[in-house]
């Protein structure tokens, strides 16, 4: 049977309430705190700063240096090891991968801009929270961006393309397939594009195109964060 | 010094052809050869994609299933960039590079279904067989993704369970029972340099690349993993132009394994 109710109500293209908040870290630079659904990260963002030991210089421009971490008793089940695991290092990668296409470090080069993402409770969709909410730390830090980077998880549950998955749907029948995406805002191009499960290619570009829907409503979600910090005036990104 | 080849790269594929003469959708020569380590290892394969050779062995041993999935055995997937195989790979713990490889291969392994996790179970609840797949480049001339997943998928076709006696297993004895290999997931890597999409990236390629998409399929053409790499975006219809190609070039790669 076609998975047409979704375990929460929800319709197949709605994305859970979410919740965007800039300047949540009064020490960082910037910081940012994005809640989608009962998934919530936080992000801050440190530098532009010298970046040592040395050889990890870049002369041309300023290096982009994400972690990623969950908080031990953020899991669903078991309490999480605290500490860099393969998946969080892998995951730290990605997001630095995702975010790094919006961004201008011309400006410092043997600089590094480290930003750090929080998990403080996870329900699925964590690297996609976590990279919305750097996204915002950086523009809150003041660092050049071309337009802002916006996240979302799209995927199919029991034979249906949905926006959004939440853990049950991850875990609907022993296996749904889970699509992590990124998009700039502005170009609308992937920054970020990861999947574990079958998808035929039909159902790929349709979710890819759901998804960049959705991050569209994020965008508006993060812009009005940033200026709720901000003030209207002379806005922020856009 | 990168981006005076990436230039050249650049310049070359302006006029429709690759440095080595290869079409931008054309794999080099794909071999595999089977039982590397026989002596030694469960199963064991070596892929060469061109310059490009990696080995992978199989390892099997009996452990305590998974509280969650007391019915299923599991596989580990490991993959270590050996300072034999590039002149840029350092000693050391598990830099990201070598932890991102594991884990993509992991991923098509898995969601392919490759092997039926429920008949590595010996005993629910009790025991089970965990497959330790371990990923060695010999020499990297790029695409190390694509050629340490047919090792990996070789080796496995390759492997064989080992002996048990009074619940330890014997090494070195192979029974005749094959492992539930159910399905053969292959990966294709595309890269993208300037506006240019290309197959099967040369190590010059490869450090040239801005984006990167590595894809598992099924040989009914379904996908079952992506990875996107690299530091600059991708459109939705250059996603879909890579997974055309990638589904065309699996259908032949495949035949390696047959």
């Amino acid at each position: 049977m076609a998975y047409t109710k979704r375990v929460d109500g929800r319709k197949i293209d709605e994305m859970r309430p979410m919740e965007a908040k800039v300047g949540v870290v009064d020490r960082a630079t910037g910081s940012a705190m994005f809640k989608i659904g009962k998934t919530i990260a936080v992000a801050a963002v440190y530098g532009p700063r010298d970046l040592y030991p040395a050889h990890l210089q870049n002369p041309s421009r300023g290096v982009l240096r994400c972690n990623y971490n969950m908080m031990a008793f953020s899991g669903s089940g078991d309490r999480v090891r605290p500490g860099p695991s393969r998946r969080s290092k892998e995951i730290s990668l990605v997001t630095e991968k995702a975010l790094l296409p919006s961004l201008d470090l011309s400006a410092y080069p043997g600089g590094v801009i480290d930003v750090y993402v929080e998990l403080i409770q996870t329900d699925a969709g964590t690297r996609c929270a976590g990279i919305t909410a750097a996204a915002m730390a950086l523009a809150d830090a003041g660092i050049p961006m071309k337009e802002l980077v916006s996240a979302v998880a799209v995927g199919r549950v029991g034979g249906t393309i949905v926006l959004d998955l939440n853990k049950e749907e991850e875990d609907y029948e022993g296996h749904a397939t889970d699509i992590a995406t990124a998009f700039t805002t502005r170009s609308g191009q992937v920054t970020l594009l990861q999947m574990d499960g079958p998808v035929t290619k039909e159902e790929l570009k349709k979710a890819l195109e759901l998804a960049r829907e959705g991050c569209q409503k994020i965008k508006e979600l993060q812009v009005k964060a940033i200026k709720e910090k901000y003030g209207t005036k002379n806005g922020g990104e856009e | 010094m990168t981006s005076i080849i990436k230039q050249h790269l650049l310049s070359t594929l302006e006029k429709g052809f690759r440095l080595d003469g290869r079409k931008t959708d054309e794999y080099r020569t794909v071999t595999v050869e089977y039982g590397i380590s026989s002596k030694s290892a469960e199963g064991s394969a070596k892929a060469t994609i061109g310059n490009t050779q990696v080995i992978a062995g199989v390892k099997m041993e009996v452990g305590k299933p998974y509280s969650d999935k007391p019915n299923e055995g599991t596989i580990m997937v490991n993959a270590e960039l050996l300072p034999l195989s590039n002149p840029d790979f350092e000693s050391g713990p598990p830099g990201i590079e070598s932890i991102e490889l594991s884990r993509v291969i992991d991923r098509a392994i898995r969601e392919g279904h490759a092997i039926d996790f429920k008949k590595l179970c010996i005993k629910e609840g009790e025991q089970m067989w965990t497959v330790i797949i371990d990923i060695y480049p010999i020499n990297d001339d790029g695409n190390l993704f694509d050629a340490g997943a047919l090792a990996a998928m070789a080796a496995i076709k390759d492997a064989k369970f080992p002996k048990v006696e009074a619940d330890k297993v014997v090494y070195g004895e192979l029974t005749n029972k094959k492992l539930p290999v159910e399905a053969l997931p292959m990966s294709c890597t595309l890269i993208k340099i300037g506006n240019h999409i290309i197959v099967d990236p040369t190590i010059d390629e490869w450090n040239s690349s801005d984006a990167r998409l590595t894809m598992g399929i099924l040989e009914d053409g379904t996908l079952c993993s992506l990875q996107k790499g690299g530091d600059m975006p991708l459109t939705i219809e250059e996603v879909d132009e890579m997974v055309s190609i990638a589904t065309k070039k699996t259908k032949e790669l495949r035949k390696v394994l047959k």
